[in-house]
Parts: C-alpha cells; structure tokens; sequence
C-alpha cells in the first residue's frame, strides 16, 4: 500500500464513451479515434503485437487475471494439419455484480471489434466468435449492427482493413446460461451442445472450438488492446502497482450512493473509488458493514480490512479475497449479510450445469443450509459442518463453480461467524452468549 | 423438481403445432444463421434457431412465446441432429420456455446486487398488480419469472420485460411501469429515474467532455 496511485484523467481512458452520452456507430467511433489506421497496428507483426502486449502486463479481464499476451502466445504459430485457429470472445457476463462488458459492447462496440481484428491477427485466427449472453438483447443488436458497419467500411473480411490479412467476426448469442461463461463450455455452447464444462487436457489452444486452437479472452481484455497498442506498452503499464498494470473498468454496486461503472487506475484504493465517482457509503463511512469487492465468487472483505486496500489482483488477494472481474458489491450496516450470501447460493445452485456430483448436489445443500443459518433454525454443529461440506465441494469440480459456490460461504463464516451464532441463540431463546461467539 | 415446468400435453401441441414451418422471412434469418459456422458444424446454429422459433411462436400466439416438441423436431430435421440433442439444449437454457408463457414475461433479478437495492420491493409491486412467480395471470398479459443476475447491477434493481430492460426501479415506478404495458402503453425503457445508462446520478465524474460533443481525446494524449 506504499504506492500512491495518481487519479486517472479523462485523456488516459480508453472508454470515452462507456456511458453512451455519444453515438456507438462507426462513424463517430472514428472520429473518438478507433479504427485509425488499422492497417498500421497489424504491420507491427504478429509476434511483435504479441510481446507488446505481454509487456504492457495486461492481465485477463474476466476474472483469472492471466496474462493476456502470453495467453496469445501458446496459440499455434503455423497449422501443421489445415485446422484454423479460432478467437471467441466472452461477453457471457453474467458474473453477480458485472455490468461492463455490457457498456462496452453498446456503447463502444468498435473497440471490440477492432481488438477481435488486432487480436485475432496476432494469433493467427481465421475467424472470431463473440459469444454475448442472451439477455442483452439490445446490446446484441447493437453488436450485430457494428459488426455489420465493419464489414462495410472494409475492415472486417477479405484484406481487412487493406491488411492483406482475411478475417471473419460473427456474434453468437447465448440463452441463459452462467456456466457458459467458463471458457470450455462456452465452447460446447458454440458447438450447439449444453454448456457444460470439458476436462482439461486438452487446453482450448491444442483443441478448443471445433477441435481447432481457440483463445478464449473477455471482451475488456481484447477491447483495450489497440489502444495499448496505438499508445504504447509503457503508457498502459505506467498505470497501477507491479504486477496489476493498467486501467480498469469497475462496477459498483450496493449500498452506495451513486452506482456507477467507471475506468479507474488499478490499484486505487477502495475508498478513494467510493469518494470519487460513487458519492461515498450510504449513510456514511461508518456504515460500511463489508464488501465483495470482485464479483459474486469471492470471499466478502469486512470495512476494516477493505477500507484502503488496494482495488487490483494482488491487493485483494492478500486480504484472501480477489479482484475477479471488479465489480464491487458493497454492503451498509443495513443488510442481512447471511442472507445476501445464502441468495448467492441459490444462484449457484440454479446455475450449477449439473455435471459433477459435488457441485449439483453440493450447491442445493450448501444453499439449504445457508437458509437455515439465515432462520436461525440450524444447530450451532452445522456452521463447522456446513465450512467441511464446502471444502469437500471446492477443489473436486471439472470447472470452478464448485469453487466460486464454496468461496462466498467460507468468506461468510470466516468474518461473521458471530453473527450466524447470534441467530442460532436468539432462536433457540437461550440467553445470547455473546463472549463465547468470538 | 418442484420449480420444475409442466410440460403441456403432447397430442394436444401435436396438433396444434404440427404443421410448424418457418415464415418466408424467417425461412430466409435461418439459412443467415446457419451460414456463420463452418460447413458441416450447422448444429452450432441451434441456439439461434431455437430462439428464432420461439419468436415465431410469440408472434403466432401474441404471447412471448414457447417451444412445443415439434418445433423442436422442426429445428433438429432442418440442422440434421437428433431431436434429442435438441431436447437437451432447450431444457438447459433458461431463456428457452418449455411451455407457454405471456404476453408480457416480467423477469425481476432477485440476486443479490439487486436484493441488495430494494428488488423485494419490486417483487411486492408485481404481487401487488396479481402476478404471481412461475405463473401468469387469468388474462394471459403476465408470466412472472425470478431471474438470476441479467447483469445491469450499477442499475439495481431491474426487471428484463420482452426484450427491454427497466432499471433502478422502486416500488412505484415498477408499479408504473405494469400499469402502463396492462393499458398498452410503452413504458420508458432504461432507468427510471433521472440518470443516464450507467453514469452516477446527477452526472459524470468523468468524461464529463462526453456529455455535449463526440470529443476526441487525442490531442490531449503526450
């Protein structure tokens, strides 16, 4: 936390339209500066695009935080056998707390559709799939209709933007499913298959869509990379702490005054973010009860620990929690924390795809007995029982859900196990013992 | 399962949606569809085919429509796929009504950034006006649905409706909103109160070039 990080000005966003006060098309794109000189960036090489990228340390937008050039680097660099390389993109955002990749893709779409170019260059693509969840309908539209406006210009298909280079952008919309958003079964969904996750070996890059090399990316990771490019690795990399390079959209939403979703530097801390664009905590700082500072599939932080913690991987990391894909749930003094846990537990349950036994029978058990710790009506037995149960459950899946469904609950009895006891007395209108609770 | 659908009687779909075929326009969005994967990889386009059929069937029934089983037999003859496959993918995903639904299907995200923001409120506006979850009323206009999160959360609570999306609602303005689509009118689609999509209320505390002209931040850049 020794490192002061400097506000972001307007003229180091990559996102100048990320709130739609502006036209998406491909026109005034133009003139905010996309789609310049295309041709250029692809000139710089494949290989070289790829180290650029590799050294701006941009890490994955989608939650992992893989370093998104060196991901680019394990894609084929000829085809031995005639297969194609693929590009899918995921804005399959459906992440509890997520709503940027929705902001881009109806306000901003050109800058996705030239990063899927870029992108799908350097890895030798013959085409990308932009796989957008079903319920943006609108969004989806929007994208179609840019892709479209693309084509038109020249800058997708045969000798994209005069490059020389042929290259295809389709979108394909999902139905409802939060599994697809996993990179694999996404895959099995473009396949036309139920999204239900692959094991892995193979890795998408060896045999992914098709049975072809297939870099899975999030669509913020593939939107900033022209910018990264037009102004420099160094540019992108001067932003944030070692390690947690480069500017960042966050979604805040709870109990603040202002939600909002804005580009910030990584690594500002949590509470110059709330100050600066949310309008601070909802009755005041004193107010904050904990936040879940990356999306639904990490571990709550309680107020003390966040309050001036850094917002990248790394900062979040340490206080056992994570950055995942930004967005910041946050929680006043009002809520009922087990109940706001117990529902994403329902969630998981609803969206375990039901492939492993762990996970599809684990996710209804763990949600049934959240609601019983929700009541009260649990024995005191149950809290330890229910952290073994999501121990059993992390760890044993083919993808992370089983995992992503454990982290909330463990974060939960981890900080306010107190208050789950307290219920538990309260119902069983025994005296509270508090002094034991601790 | 309790939250199961009931799947209406098949003889009874049977005969009415036998004869399914697609509509010259449709017909002409499917073959569209299908040319955006590879050649011999046309199982791919079941998803949007599906949807497709589904918006057909709304159309034919003024309602949001469903999948009856031979559609669904329709689709998998045209993709050259077992209905079977076809089967699996329509009961996976959510988006997909296994049996039929209202003319207007109001789906309230209950999770928790939207919890969090007051979406029992809209849920007890809903009950209110007699919607009930996992039903539709006597009249045919409202199928309610609890959603999973439709990611809009710096816009909680939401409700998707059709295919448009109402966002930072209230008790009253939900109300509004169900009052208005019962008379026939359009309701304000986006946020109900004075905001612009996912900005901060009151205005930008960035961008703030943004909001009069198409500002191109280049000169500004070293």
């Amino acid at each position: 936390m020794s490192d002061v990080i400097a506000p972001l000005s307007d003229k180091d966003r990559i996102f100048t339209n990320v709130y739609g006060f502006q036209d998406w098309g491909i026109d005034a794109a133009i003139k905010r500066g996309d789609w310049d000189n295309t041709k250029k960036l692809l000139e710089i090489g494949q290989d070289e695009i790829i180290e650029r990228i590799k050294a701006s340390g941009l890490r994955g937008r989608g939650g992992a935080g893989f370093p998104t050039g060196m991901k680019w680097s394990f894609m084929p660099k000829e085809s031995k056998d005639g297969r194609p390389s693929f590009l899918v993109i995921n804005a399959d955002e459906s992440e509890p707390g997520s709503c940027k990749d929705r902001e881009i893709i109806r306000h901003d779409p050109h800058k996705l559709i030239e990063g899927a170019l870029v992108a799908g260059f350097a890895m030798r693509a013959r085409a990308a799939y932009i796989y957008i969840r079903g319920e943006f309908i609108y969004e989806a539209k929007v994208l179609f209709a840019a892709v479209e406006q693309a084509y038109e210009k020249g800058f997708l298909g045969k000798n994209a933007c005069g490059s020389g280079y042929d290259f295809d952008v389709f979108v394909h919309r999902g139905a409802g499913a939060y599994i697809c958003g996993e990179e694999t079964a996404q895959i099995e969904s473009l396949e036309g298959k139920k999204g239900q996750p692959r094991l892995k070996p193979p890795f998408p890059a060896g045999a992914g869509l098709y049975g072809c090399p297939t870099t899975v990316n999030n669509v913020e990771s593939i939107a900033v990379a022209p910018t990264i490019l037009r102004r420099g690795s160094e540019w992108f990399a001067s932003f944030g702490r070692e390690n947690n390079k480069g500017t960042k959209l966050f979604q805040i939403s709870g109990h603040v005054n202002k939600p909002c979703v804005v580009e910030e530097s990584m690594g500002i801390s949590f509470k110059e973010l709330i100050d600066r664009h949310c309008g601070g905590i909802r009755g005041g700082w004193d107010n904050l009860l904990a936040v879940i500072p990356g999306g639904s599939s990490v571990p709550l932080v309680p107020a003390k620990q966040i309050m001036d913690a850094p917002m990248d991987f790394d900062g979040l990391k340490a206080l056992g929690s994570g950055l995942g894909t930004a967005a910041v749930i946050v929680m006043d003094k009002s809520t009922d924390i087990v109940r706001a846990i117990s529902r994403l537990s329902y969630f998981y349950k609803h969206e375990s795809c039901g492939q492993c036994t762990p996970c599809r029978e684990g996710t209804g058990w763990m949600w049934r007995v959240m609601e019983r710790l929700r009541s009260g009506e649990a024995d005191i037995g149950e809290i330890d029982m229910l952290h073994e149960v999501t121990k059993q459950v992390e760890g044993h899946t083919i993808c992370a859900l089983g995992d992503a469904a454990a982290w909330p609950i463990q974060g939960l009895i981890r900080h306010f196990r107190p208050e789950i006891e307290r219920r538990i007395n309260e119902n069983k209108g025994s005296a509270p013992v508090m002094e034991a609770a601790e | 399962m309790a939250d199961a659908v009931h799947i209406p009687d098949e003889a009874e779909t049977r005969a009415r949606w036998g004869a399914f075929a697609w509509t010259a326009e449709n017909a002409e969005q499917a073959k569209k569809v299908i040319a955006r994967y590879p050649a011999g990889r046309q199982q791919s386009a079941v998803m949007p085919l599906l949807d497709l059929a589904q918006r057909q069937v709304g159309a034919e029934t003024q309602t949001q429509g469903w999948l009856p089983v031979p559609v669904m037999e329709y689709i998998a003859d045209q993709l050259d796929m077992p209905y079977m496959r076809v089967y699996e993918v329509a009961t996976f995903y959510t988006m997909y009504n296994l049996a039929p639904v209202g003319r207007y299907h109001v789906q309230v995200c209950g999770t928790t950034p939207c919890m969090l923001r007051g979406s029992d409120d809209v849920f007890s506006a809903c009950k209110n006006k007699g919607l009930v979850k996992g039903g539709t009323t006597p009249d045919g206009l409202f199928t309610l649905s609890e959603v999973e999160c439709l990611g809009a959360c710096a816009n909680a609570p939401m409700v998707q409706i059709n295919d448009d999306n109402y966002e930072d609602l209230a008790y009253d303005s939900m109300s509004a909103i169900l009052d208005d689509l019962a008379a026939g009118k359009q309701p304000k689609i986006g946020p109900q109160i004075d905001r612009q999509t996912s900005c901060p209320e009151g205005g930008p505390t960035s961008l703030k070039d943004m909001v009069k002209e198409n500002h191109d931040y280049r000169g500004e850049w070293a």
